[in-house]
């Protein structure tokens, strides 16, 4: 099956059995995908991303198992993605049975044993030492293969659990699809030009942006013209998170601004578009109100960090809440990485945002099933992949807004949100 | 068109294998993480209209899997419970399922083939057939 894909000698060494079964069985799991992508050859990837940390069940722990028994090591620098349960604070999921817990446990410490990095983030491009533009990545999470390809100008396939990991071992991916210039042009234009330019220049409405452009895109690669070139990072995971969930996007342009698209024929490869949506105020009003499933009154938690928040985000929480205490009644999550609680922690931020009641969890997200107690009932949050994924996942009820509706919110108890910055420009 | 010997399936083989079993198709595409069970083997996803139906030990027939990059690992999970189906047929190429089996088979000496078909393939095989795949990918009516 695999005698369409050329191999160099080295693929061909590995492939042979000449460096031992399991680094043998990686290569055949990677020209399994090649042959199916019809690649018509592997190339060197610089970086993995890992997802296969993430326990799912046994099979996870076994997989991993057979590399650590075989005493292979990553051959390219591999970082790892959230866990199911927070390595350093276990207690926060109380509901988790022990087999879980456990087998959880063991799977990160399998992954550190093949000498993957530890960041337990699904926002490895926050970090430093993460990869650049126009370097071939194996990209795995859905927004971080979106931030990646998007923002970043990094290029990689969305790779699934066990192929991530075996491309990892033999620094190897197969040459197709966003690996190539020809797959990574822009095909359907959104238009916002007409969106007042103030709502324009803010987070959330690139969190709704990304929710609509995922939901109308289909199978196309996206361009947005009309974002302002100040558009920061912390919008860009926006778009990423929330494109990826509704529609699995895996690479928009946004001309102006993202690295492919200096303008908006270069992001379309000097083509016409399929075609081109005119983005309306109305059309960004409905993808908004999609997001909060929640009928009228008090608010039992709100969860923000998904995909982990920023040095920035934090910053501005730290801002936005002013040392105002949280409501009683509440509880209120951020999701991070270790690194950037850190550094928040550095910065002063961590020690008042836990005075005014904040949690701060690291290595893990809001969402899974339920990685925290009390993940019912009514939750407000800023992230729109999360207000896709929760109502499945929890039993909850979710109140979209953004980060600073959501700081209101936690204080007065009960969802608020300023409603002025829709209205205008329509 | 019913099915017969006269125009068996030739799939294209994702992961080779050999199975016999009955038929059981879903008509809507599956994510393999979070819609279904791989303790079960039941489809578990709420907004699938075969909810609650149980592949374990049954040729599942399907449209697409929902692409998660969980996919493989739910696939794999439910292999190695014995929980799975026996073998896997698609209407679209799909990596996630193919390298979910091909571990399986290697971690647990299971042999799941899983083959893709075309859409229009997927519809002669209906639910409740009988029907043996073999190493070549080929999908023969059995049981006579």
């Amino acid at each position: 099956m695999n005698e369409m894909v050329e191999l160099t000698e080295r693929d061909r060494e590995i492939a042979s059995g000449d460096r031992g079964e399991a680094l043998q069985f990686a290569m055949q799991v990677v020209l399994r995908a090649a042959s199916i992508m019809r690649a018509p050859y592997l190339i060197d990837a610089g970086f993995v991303h890992i997802d296969s940390c993430h326990y799912y069940g046994t099979a996870h722990n076994d997989f991993a198992q057979y590399f650590v028994d075989h005493g292979l090591k990553f051959e390219i620098p591999a970082w790892t993605n959230t866990v199911p349960v927070s390595l350093s604070q276990p207690e926060i999921r109380i509901d988790a049975n022990l087999t879980t817990l456990r087998e959880s446990r063991d799977l990160a410490d399998l992954y550190v044993d093949l000498g993957a990095n530890p960041v337990w983030t699904c926002a490895p491009y926050q970090l430093p030492g993460s990869p650049g533009f126009g370097e071939h990545i194996v990209g795995s999470e859905s927004n971080a293969v979106a931030y990646f390809n998007s923002a970043v100008g990094a290029r990689t396939n969305k790779y699934g659990d066990f192929l991530d990991v075996c491309a990892g071992l033999v620094g190897r991916v197969p040459f197709a699809g966003l690996h190539t210039d020809a797959a990574r042009h822009g095909q359907i234009v959104f238009d916002v030009s007409r969106i007042d330019p103030g709502l324009r220049a803010t987070e959330v409405f690139c969190h709704v942006l990304g929710h609509l452009v995922g939901g109308a895109t289909g199978s196309r690669i996206p361009v947005i013209d009309g974002l302002p070139p100040s558009t920061t990072p912390d919008s860009l995971k926006a778009i990423s998170a929330a494109g990826a969930a509704s529609g699995g996007v895996a690479l928009f342009h946004a001309a102006g601004v993202t690295p492919e698209a200096p303008d908006i024929a270069t992001a379309l490869g000097h083509k016409a578009p399929e075609k081109t949506v005119i983005v309306t105020s109305e059309m960004l009003r409905q993808a908004r109100d999609s997001l909060s499933t929640a009928s009228p009154g008090p608010l039992n938690m709100v969860a923000l960090g998904t995909p982990h928040f920023s040095l920035t985000e934090f910053e501005r929480l730290a801002a936005a809440f002013d040392q105002r205490p949280i409501h009683p009644d509440l509880t209120f999550y951020v999701s991070t990485s270790r690194h950037v609680a850190n550094s928040a922690g550095d910065a002063g931020w961590i020690d008042v945002l836990e005075a005014s009641g904040v949690n701060v969890t690291v290595d893990t997200c809001t969402y899974f099933s339920p990685a925290v107690r009390a993940a019912k009932g009514r939750v407000m949050t800023n992230s729109a992949k999360w207000a896709y994924y929760a109502p499945g996942m929890l039993d909850v009820e979710v109140a979209f807004g953004s980060l600073e509706d959501c700081v209101e919110s936690a204080v007065a108890g009960t969802v608020v949100r300023d409603e002025s910055i829709w209205m205008k420009g329509s | 068109m019913s099915f017969s010997a006269a125009n068996a399936i030739q799939g294209m083989v994702l992961n080779p294998g050999s199975a016999a079993g009955e038929v059981i198709r879903l008509d809507e595409p599956l994510s393999f993480w979070g819609g279904y069970d791989p303790a079960t083997g039941m489809v578990i996803d709420q907004h699938h209209p075969q909810s609650g139906v149980v592949v374990r030990q049954k040729i599942l027939v399907l449209p697409s899997s929902r692409g998660s990059a969980g996919t493989p690992a739910g696939v794999a999970e439910s292999i190695r419970t014995g929980h799975g189906p026996s073998a896997i047929v698609i209407g679209s190429s799909d990596v996630n399922i193919a390298i979910g089996a091909m571990v399986a088979d290697m971690l647990y000496s299971s042999d799941t083939p899983v083959l893709a078909i075309t859409l229009e393939e997927t519809a002669i095989l209906t639910t409740g057939l009988r029907v043996r795949i073999g190493r070549s990918g080929m999908i023969e009516p059995d049981g006579d």
